[in-house]
């Protein structure tokens, strides 16, 4: 439970429409950090008429110290599942911050410096169910994000899961991984250095 | 069950320590369902320490406070409710309500149908007197039509209750009607309601001369106690009775009579298997 | 386990409402009553889930917030450790038993996870609007303590103190969240046995003719035996004298008034419950409460990045409001700033305190929206 980098603060969106599994994929992301990796994560969710419209956002803040804002206010991960949940949300994404796409539902995107893969695709073709997306999402993510520990994000998601379905979510875990390592580049690339020395930090 | 007997044995179970006089006017039917409610009590030998009596508001709630229980007088039209929570928490426990007619069926309405539907086991007493007693004789939801009262000076234009049809339509286990009149038959009435597991509801037509019988052609109490002995008739012969012959009476005695097992029974025999299931 | 090791505490990634539960059931809650709404309803789920499992645990869910109270103050008469929880439209319907249970003195915890309002309101935002109805919103002159929590792990924390409190004292204790606070979810340490008090109300130990149930004792705080165990007294909401029967005699009446106030009021300091950030050189200083102190506090180290020396005064109790600590910060400071999710329920307090020394600064917001830590930052760099 040894928090491997050290982060000030990062934060995290997870968006897209109602019925994705966003909610799930954002709690059990946040359970990983917390429980498994040992920092401090604060998830806050949309309620109430904004989650009835159809669309469903999730947003976790992650910092190794003590959190006192818990929501998320300037994006180090955007993550559109909706060309909608794109549109509304890639204005609150840093300088340099990533934005993750899946790439047959967001036919727009608002800028070509993304990352992303057809994951519901990807759940009906390789993994047979297409319930099962949010669970790809989490393993490319796991990948993208150089704190997380692929191993005991894996462990904590079977954790969180009843014995029936963790076989196939296991499986649609280690897609997501394999498919973001190849898709994305190596790691270390993605994220070089502080957002505002990188290129196109104009975005 | 011993014999039923007689009133010396009320003193008893009376609060010594409280200052008397009680509230209550000469001639009120409320004091008379108290006396029954202990003779009850007594018949089937309960401890003082296994009975609550949790009262609401109204001359009928301020019985409580007289009597050797434990004794709980709560809020308007809410006596239920904390009488559920007890019942609930300390399910042994004996769980009485003393209700008005306003108290029972106006303000707390909700909590008398709910009660009778979640069938928890506790007795409930309501004391209709078809008014407002305590605040001065107003309009209660059992007035009925045409009667008069300070704020129906014209007469009431709106319909009375039937109390034990609404607690039956309820759901409530057990559902009798007595008066104030017929002492003897109250306190069997109210022997069986205290046996009976789940929600049972005793109606007591209880007379109010000073706030109702004044306004309604009653000349003293004792004329509304003739009217009773006149008017109030056993329901077996009551069903047989035509339209011309039930006009301007009242049927007493059981309506409804169910076994079914209380909430709090139900509740703990849930928690019971499942803590066989934990072992 | 290896004996003389520590167990490993357990950790949870939960919700406010979750933690709120679990704090309650670490107290010793065994008897929850409610009505469900938004935002307070996984405090009620949860509950539904765990209660029937403990081992002397009842859930209830009854047909409206009155009766919910009706039926927890039974239990706490019968008892139990006893709680509710619920919000805005809710917290309106409950204020006639809360007075009943102050004047019976029936320990209670009473959970209002705040929400926009008047009436309806905004069912999914936050808000911190009820402060003033939580202190006075029942009838009739009365003391009560309202305590509060910002994060996960103090909504676990502040229902232990609240049950300790409503025992100690015996009295309805308010604890409020909002909607922020109550639906973000966090890592949450659950304390082990020795890690925290449980305090349990003080029954009588006299043969049952001596009790008086409304006696006067040292510390205003009668002792108060479960129904039906060879206590027999009588409970009444009319004003009544130590036997526990009505009365409207002037120096009864007096007597009873008094003490329910001096019970809660002589140990103030005990009661009064606030954290300090940064506040022992702070020029300005924010007092704040709820998940608007965690604004502030972001706030606050903001400003003082850019030399501004700024404090945080975090109120966990808000009534009987911490008077001394809001002193004790204004003996240096020379402006305070207010946020609140309100139009100034708790800066009338600060400035009532205040009587002209310090420049108060009100920062309210009724949109139904989170106050930003940069709108803070910008109220501590103008004053
Ligand atoms: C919330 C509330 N509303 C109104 C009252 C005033 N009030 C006291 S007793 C009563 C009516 C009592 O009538 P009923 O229940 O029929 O009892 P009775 O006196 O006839 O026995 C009313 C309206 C109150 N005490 N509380
Ligand atoms: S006012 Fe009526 S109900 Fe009240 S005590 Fe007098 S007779 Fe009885
Ligand atoms: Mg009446």
């Amino acid at each position: 439970m040894k928090q491997g980098v050290n982060l000030e603060r990062f934060e995290i969106r997870l968006s897209g429409l109602g019925g994705q599994g966003i909610i799930t994929l954002g709690r059990v992301l946040g359970a990983g950090l917390a429980l498994g990796h040992g920092y401090q994560v604060t998830q806050t969710q949309s309620y109430g008429p904004e989650a009835r419209g159809g669309s469903s956002r999730c947003d976790l803040v992650v910092s190794s110290g003590k959190i006192s804002y818990p929501k998320a206010q300037s994006l180090d991960l955007l993550v559109a599942l909706s060309q909608e949940a794109c549109n509304a949300y890639y204005s609150f994404l840093k300088p340099g911050g990533i934005l993750v796409l899946e790439t047959d539902l967001v036919r727009q995107p608002p800028t070509n410096l993304y990352l992303g893969l057809p994951f519901t695709e990807m759940a009906a073709s390789k993994v047979g169910i297409v319930q099962a997306m949010n669970t790809i999402v989490l393993g490319a993510i796991s990948y993208l994000l150089p704190f997380v520990e692929q191993r005991i994000m894996r462990s904590s998601l079977q954790s969180a899961l009843p014995a029936k379905i963790r076989d196939v979510n296991t499986k649609a875990f280690n897609l997501g991984h394999r498919e973001a390592k190849r898709e994305f580049g190596e790691q270390p690339e993605i994220w070089k250095g502080k957002p505002e020395e990188r290129e196109g930090s104009d975005i | 069950m011993s014999e039923v007997i007689g009133n010396h044995i009320i003193h008893k179970y009376l609060r010594h320590n409280k200052k008397f006089p009680h509230v209550l006017c000469p001639g009120c039917g409320h004091g008379i369902a108290l006396g029954a409610l202990i003779r009850s009590v007594h018949c089937l030998g309960l401890e003082k320490d296994d009975v609550v009596i949790v009262a609401g508001i109204g001359c009928s709630g301020r019985l409580a406070v007289y009597v050797d229980f434990n004794t709980v007088h709560t809020t308007h039209g809410r006596a239920l409710t904390f009488a559920t929570g007890i019942k609930m928490a300390k399910p042994h426990l004996k769980v009485i309500c003393l209700m008005g007619d306003g108290d029972a069926l106006s303000i707390g309405g909700n909590h008398l149908i709910h009660a009778a539907r979640r069938n928890i086991g506790i007795t409930a007493l309501v004391l209709n007197n078809n008014i407002y007693g305590m605040t001065g004789g107003q309009c209660s939801p059992t007035t009925p039509h045409g009667s008069f009262s300070m704020t129906s000076p014209y007469g009431q234009l709106e319909k009375g209750f039937d109390v034990a049809e609404l607690a039956r339509a309820a759901g409530a286990n057990f559902v009798a009607r007595g008066t104030s009149f017929h002492a003897q038959q109250l306190d069997k009435l109210l022997i069986q309601a205290l046996q009976h597991p789940g929600f049972s509801m005793v109606e007591v037509v209880s007379p109010c001369h000073t706030q109702y019988g004044r306004k309604n052609k009653f000349k003293g109490a004792v004329d509304m106690y003739k009217w009773l002995k006149k008017s109030a008739t056993p329901v077996e012969r009551y069903a047989e009775l035509d339209e011309t012959g039930q006009k301007d009476r009242f049927p007493i005695g059981v309506f409804v009579d169910n076994d079914a097992p209380g909430l709090e029974e139900q509740y703990y025999a849930l928690k019971e298997k499942m803590r066989g299931r934990k072992s | 386990m290896a004996a003389g090791r520590k167990k490993k505490r357990k950790e949870l990634f939960a919700l406010g409402n979750e933690a709120v539960v679990e704090g309650a059931l670490l107290a010793g809650c065994s008897f929850y009553g409610g009505y469900p709404i938004t935002p307070s309803s996984e405090i009620m789920e949860v509950m539904a889930q765990r209660l029937p499992k403990n081992d002397n645990g009842v859930f209830l869910q009854m047909e409206d917030e009155i009766a919910s109270m009706g039926a927890v103050i039974g239990a706490s008469l019968a008892g139990c450790k006893a709680m509710t929880a619920t919000s805005g439209p809710g917290f309106s319907l409950m204020q006639e038993h809360l007075g009943y249970a102050c004047m019976v003195e029936a320990p209670l915890v009473l959970v209002n996870v705040m929400r926009g309002g008047p009436s309806t309101g905004l069912p999914t935002s936050p808000a911190q609007g009820d402060v003033q109805q939580a202190r006075w919103g029942t009838h009739g002159d009365h003391s009560m303590i309202v305590l509060s929590a910002s994060n996960v792990q103090e909504c676990l924390e502040m229902t232990i103190t609240a049950f300790n409190m409503a025992e100690k004292y015996r009295t309805p204790v308010v604890l409020l969240l909002d909607e922020i606070t109550a639906h973000t979810r966090e890592k949450i340490t659950i304390p082990r046995e020795d890690e925290y008090e449980v305090f349990n109300r003080v029954v009588p130990t006299m043969p049952p003719e001596w009790y008086k149930p409304f006696e006067e004792t040292v510390r205003g705080v009668p002792p108060m035996p479960p129904i039906g165990s060879g206590y027999r007294f009588h409970v009444t909401g009319l004003t009544h004298d130590p036997n526990g029967f009505p009365t409207s005699r002037p120096e009864e009446v007096a007597d009873l008034m008094e003490r329910m106030f001096r019970k809660i009021d002589q140990f103030l300091p005990q009661v009064s419950l606030y954290e300090e950030y940064l506040c022992a050189d702070a020029d300005v200083c924010v007092v704040a409460y709820g998940s608007v102190a965690r604004s502030a506090e972001y706030a606050v180290e903001q400003a003082r990045e850019r030399g501004v020396k700024a404090g945080l005064l975090k109120l966990k109790t808000l009534f009987p409001y911490p008077r001394a600590a809001t002193e004790k910060v204004m003996g240096h400071a020379r402006a305070l700033v207010v946020p609140e999710m309100n139009m100034g329920q708790i800066s009338r307090e600060v400035k009532r305190v205040n009587n002209g020394r310090a420049t108060v600064r009100a920062l309210n917001r009724v949109d139904g929206q989170i106050i930003t830590p940069s709108e803070i930052l910008k109220a501590i760099m103008q004053v």
